[in-house]
């Protein structure tokens, strides 16, 4: 078993690579936001976050190293798995019915892609910043960079669905967590799936306040 | 569901009038639906009760009649095998189809009736599916060790009282295959969780632990089912109501098993070479 056991990775084994990357992208959307949210302390606060973030390239890029690793181990494991799992199924019953899948246990792999297309576009937008900033240079000011991207309506609202979306996924992602890992029972079924829920809105409502609050006008 | 004083047979019980929808294949054969009626169906009848009466008629009228597994009839063998208006052994939770009466369909209702559908599960006829994947599963581990001969001293080995009721959970397992049917996934994790459970928590199971888990997972991914995501609808669909409990536990022994595999010693390095 063991000698192919690499070109060949077991179900589970792919379920626990799943479950491992999407925890470690699941703790750093939580620190992103944590950052994000600076944009309400005003200018100073998040420019000398995002300085201080780059006077520490050892962190910085340590950090890049996993997240670029957990992502595409993710992406790789999801893929495989939805494709196994299609040709496992033989087309499935006529008649679909659904007694307990949720919605977000559900649209994974969709959730899954518009949030990769999201994730190319943003990389795109704040941190290599070609797209959408109308060829403006803003250099050390973050604030100002922020403030100009989600001033389009279009991006901030394809930002707040993107969001929508990550909260759906994670609300089925960090219990599935558990389940994968095996730390979960009939009693912590309940319980996780609350916590997964409340995590997954947590994120999502702390992203989309700062478009919002760009578009209201809060943020200038 | 059904209405009063509507439909009764001469014994004064109500009957239906069904549509019923069943799926018609042949080995090797691309399989379609056929359309039937079928009247006076007692209330009181079970579901492969009414597939028996529907045979009936077809052989009255000079048809091939439909190929459906069944064997005890009293929900404890796991042979019965059919997706009722999508859902395997039909809309009443914790019974298998053979406990299914009609008493839960409406006058008239349209009932479509397929096999438990899966790459794993081959249609042999009609709705009759060859579910020897699951055999080759539970012989790649689904056994113990144990001295044969006179039966050992009952109180040799103690279990306590929990792991025993633990264990007798999982064993409750008809292996019916209605997991599999209902997964989306087409994943049998809860019939392979539930196998391994009742072997690996009691002391009896402990020599095989680790090759037994790493054997039955093995077989069941060369058998072609799917992963397992999550959704928790064979636990819903579950005759027998197991619970995700066992897949959980299964990630467990798992997870176990290839670490001690990983670690395992390699043995003294033999003097003077191969």
């Amino acid at each position: 078993m063991s000698a192919c056991s690499c070109c060949q990775p077991a179900s589970i084994g792919k379920k626990i690579v799943m479950a491992l990357s999407g925890l470690v992208l699941a703790g750093f959307v939580l620190g992103h936001m944590s950052g994000n949210l600076l944009m309400f302390k005003g200018a100073g606060a998040i420019n000398g976050y995002a300085a201080w973030l780059h006077a520490n390239p050892g962190l910085l890029w340590s950090t890049r190293a996993v997240l670029i690793l957990s992502t595409v181990a993710h992406i790789w494991t999801g893929v495989l798995l939805t494709l196994e799992n299609r040709a496992a199924r033989a087309g499935g019953p006529a008649v679909e019915a659904t007694r307990r899948a949720t919605l977000s246990s559900r649209t994974m792999p969709y959730s899954g892609v518009v949030i990769l297309v999201f994730l190319v576009f943003h990389l795109l937008h704040y941190t290599f910043r070609t797209v959408a900033l109308g060829g403006q240079e803003f250099g050390e000011n973050v604030y100002a960079m922020v403030v100009a991207g989600f001033s389009q309506p279009a991006v901030a609202g394809f930002y707040i669905i993107s969001m929508i979306l990550l909260c759906l996924h994670l609300s089925h992602g960090i219990s599935s967590v558990f389940q994968t890992l095996g730390l979960r029972n009939e009693r912590w079924r309940c319980r996780l799936d609350i916590v997964a829920t409340a995590y997954g809105w947590l994120i999502a409502l702390g992203f989309i306040s700062i478009p919002l609050a760009v578009l209201l006008g809060c943020i200038k | 569901m059904v209405k009063e004083h509507d439909n009764l047979d001469p014994r004064g019980e109500q009957t239906l009038a069904l549509r019923l929808r069943v799926w018609r294949q042949s080995r090797g054969a691309v399989g379609h639906f056929e359309d039937h009626a079928l009247a006076a169906v007692p209330t009181s009848a079970s579901f492969l009760e009414m597939m028996d009466m529907l045979n009936e008629q077809l052989i009255k009228e000079g048809k091939d009649t439909f190929a459906f597994d069944h064997d005890c009839r009293e929900g404890i063998c796991g042979m019965c095998s059919m997706t009722i208006n999508g859902m395997p052994h039909g809309p009443l939770p914790g019974v298998t189809t053979c406990q299914l009466h009609m008493r839960n369909f409406r006058d008239g209702e349209m009932i479509t009736v397929e096999p438990w559908r899966a790459k794993a599960f081959p249609v042999i006829k009609d709705l009759a599916v060859n579910r020897s994947a699951f055999d080759k599963v539970i012989q790649a581990g689904g056994f113990i060790t144990v001295r044969t001969g006179s039966a050992p001293e009952a109180n040799n080995t103690l279990i306590p009282k929990s792991v025993a009721d633990e264990a007798m959970d999982a064993a409750e397992c008809i292996g019916c295959g209605a997991c599999v049917a209902s997964c989306k996934n087409g994943s049998a994790m809860l019939f392979v969780g539930a196998k391994i459970n009742h072997l690996n928590i009691l002391p009896q199971g402990q020599p095989e632990r680790e090759r037994r888990t790493l054997a039955m997972v093995k077989t069941m991914d060369d058998a072609g089912f799917g992963n397992c995501t999550n959704y928790g609808e064979c636990q819903a669909h579950c005759p027998k109501s197991i619970t995700l409990d066992v897949i959980a536990k299964l990630n467990r022994d798992y997870l176990r098993a290839r670490v001690k595999e990983f670690f395992s010693s390699t043995g003294k390095p033999r003097k003077g070479g191969d």
